[in-house]
């Protein structure tokens, strides 16, 4: 069993591509539900918005990344809008159904025969569509040390993509303490009596939607410029529930939760299938009991365990306060 | 203490009949009705609160006096009906503008913001903050006096109320009683003209209950308008300058608190025409 390769491959994923993207998910949705209480299960949705929108516009029309990126942000507003007008006057579980249900249309609209010139279809999009943002990577022989190992083109998606991370988290915390973020709370908590004092909860919630939703398709655009491919069925519901289970592994309502939260995801699924495979290929584990085909159905079987006794002995999460989690129950 | 204004006087000339005018109304509502399916929950015709006084809202239970406060506030939209305040229609006006014009309200069941500390739930209610907009949220400085300012504000009001010890606590640590008083505080923060206060006293114990009807009284003193509704009669007899009572929907007498407890068609909606007879002989 090689412990150095098993350090080096955990270590390269908690601080890794999809840490980012799945850190940024959950930042938009701690924004939704964390702060303000929507319950929006479609945030891979705002992702698939973010990727086409990278990817659609320079491979299909030919247009400059730079310019993809704004069509991107303009595209999730807009899809924010469209869910927004009609169900944030509804009660919060129609809310729920709707973001589902248009995050599920995004993604079969995306992967239909319809749409092949322009969306690809089921195979969805691969080309060089991130080529202005690699060729501005300054480490393209990449980095390789003994616990920490990215070629070229992910260390480059790497560091910008943390960059990006702390700059929106900065500016959240800012905005979260800010009286701003206080009626956002409190409509969390009870929207009526938001009202009674003379806010204008709809317009708040709205304002909510569309900046986790932003917040959303910039993890999108991490997700298809990290791969130079866009492919419609990594946008399914798995994808929000998997950036719920970062935010509550972190603790909702925390600013720093999203990071944490996405690390641990990352340390915890990377490390259990390392060390399953070493230890399948090595013989420690005998083969009756697991062959090496199964590891990657265990890691998850695992890391579900791990989530349940989370759950069970630390609810709030790894920053929550347990007290605070208890008030819920509005008593 | 200052002295009683007119608010309280009117009661002297004013008409003890349903639906009479008022010398200085802030409130006029009109032909009010709301239908839910085939029930008739408010038929209110007209009536009038006068500025400056305390109005109670009283009568049995399923009367419409939550439903009417409702739409009164924008909560609810009636199925037919004008209303006005302080000569402004609010017909289709939604709730948080009705607030913004200076009608405040609480809530029978209390809406304390639980996972705010008692301060935050204070800080939330002042007006036109500058920092509760989302552009000029990130930047602190801009906001940062005038958020010092509403907290000066803040703090003396919870001194008064006797909540400034709890200032840092979750709202849901508060008890029953201290929740009515949080919310009763939070609603001053937005300035009102008029305070709708929805059972002010359910669920308070008998001390808190004697602070809140000061707090009720001061408000009168300080020219607010209070209209409340309310099932303790002690409390009703003690502070109110004016009783409009409902029932089925309707407003069936008003006057001063004396008149109405003994007018009989009052009675009779709380206790039923024949609370005076012998069952027992009726049978026979």
């Amino acid at each position: 069993m090689d412990i150095l390769f098993i350090i080096q491959q955990t270590l390269s994923a908690t601080l890794g591509v999809n840490a980012i993207i799945f850190a940024l998910a959950a930042i938009g949705l701690n924004m939704h539900f964390g702060y303000t209480g929507l319950l929006n299960f479609g945030q891979a949705g705002f992702l698939a918005i973010g990727a086409y929108s990278v990817a659609v516009p320079v491979i299909t029309f030919g247009l400059s990344l730079w310019l993809a990126l704004l069509i991107g942000i303009f595209n999730s507003i807009l899809f924010a809008l469209l869910l927004g007008i009609p169900t944030l006057r509804l009660r919060a579980d129609y809310l729920a159904i709707v973001t589902i249900a248009a995050a599920e249309i995004v993604r079969q609209i995306a992967r239909s025969a319809t749409f092949n010139d322009s969306l690809g279809g089921s195979d969805g999009i691969t080309g060089k569509f991130g080529k202005e943002f690699f060729d501005l990577n300054p480490f393209k022989q990449g980095l390789t040390t003994p616990i920490l190992r990215f070629n070229g083109n992910d260390l480059w998606v790497v560091i910008t993509g943390w960059v990006l991370v702390a700059l929106i988290t900065f500016v959240m915390w800012i905005m979260v303490n800010s009286p701003w973020g206080r009626v956002m709370r409190a409509i969390r908590e009870d929207e009526d009596a938001v009202r009674s004092l003379g806010k204008n909860v709809y317009l708040y919630k709205m304002q909510s939607l569309i900046i986790g939703g932003v917040i959303g398709s910039i993890a999108g655009f991490v997700y298809a410029l990290s791969r130079q491919s866009v492919q419609p069925d990594n946008y399914g519901t798995a994808l929000t529930f998997f950036a719920y289970t970062v935010l509550i592994l972190g603790g909702a309502a925390r600013v720093f939760a999203p990071i944490v939260g996405a690390m641990i995801f990352w340390f915890l699924i990377v490390f259990i299938e390392q060390v399953l495979r070493a230890g399948v290929t090595s013989n420690i584990i005998p083969d009756w009991l697991i062959g090496v085909n199964q590891v990657g159905q265990i890691r998850f079987m695992l890391m579900g365990l791990g989530l349940m006794l989370l759950m069970i002995f630390r609810p709030q999460g790894i920053f929550g306060d347990k007290k605070e989690l208890a008030l819920d129950a509005k008593a | 203490m200052q002295k009683p204004n007119s608010g309280s006087n009117f009661a002297l000339t004013a008409s003890q009949t349903p639906g009479s005018s008022k010398p200085d109304p802030i409130l006029i509502a009109d032909k009010i009705t709301r239908q839910f399916g085939g029930l008739t929950a408010v038929n209110v015709d007209h009536v009038e609160i006068q500025r400056g006084s305390i109005t109670a809202l009283i009568g049995p239970n399923g009367a419409g006096k939550t439903t009417f406060f409702n739409l009164l506030t924008g909560y609810d939209s009636p199925n037919s009906g004008t209303w006005s305040f302080n000569g402004k229609a609010l017909n289709g006006i939604p709730p948080h503008k009705v607030a913004r014009l200076g009608m405040v309200r609480t809530f029978q069941l209390t809406k304390a913001l639980y996972r705010l500390t008692v301060i935050e739930n204070m800080l939330l209610g002042a007006r036109a903050q500058k920092g509760e907009s989302v552009l000029l949220s990130v930047f602190p400085w801009i906001w940062r006096s005038q958020e010092a300012a509403i907290r000066v504000k803040a703090t003396s009001i919870l001194k008064n109320f006797k909540l400034i010890e709890k200032q840092d606590d979750f709202a849901a640590a508060l008890s029953g009683g201290q929740r009515k008083l949080l919310e009763m505080a939070r609603a001053l923060m937005v300035e009102p003209e008029m305070v709708m206060l929805d059972e002010p006293m359910a669920g308070v114990n008998p001390a808190l209950k004697q602070s809140l009807l000061e707090h009720i009284k001061e408000l009168r003193n300080e020219g607010k308008t209070v209209l409340f509704v309310e099932h303790d009669m002690d409390m009703v007899h003690e502070i109110s300058d004016w009783v409009i009572v409902m029932a089925q929907g309707q407003i069936i007498a008003e006057g001063t608190p004396a008149t109405v407890m003994g007018n009989a068609q009052v009675i009779e909606a709380y206790l039923g025409a024949h609370h005076d007879s012998d069952l027992s002989s009726e049978g026979a």
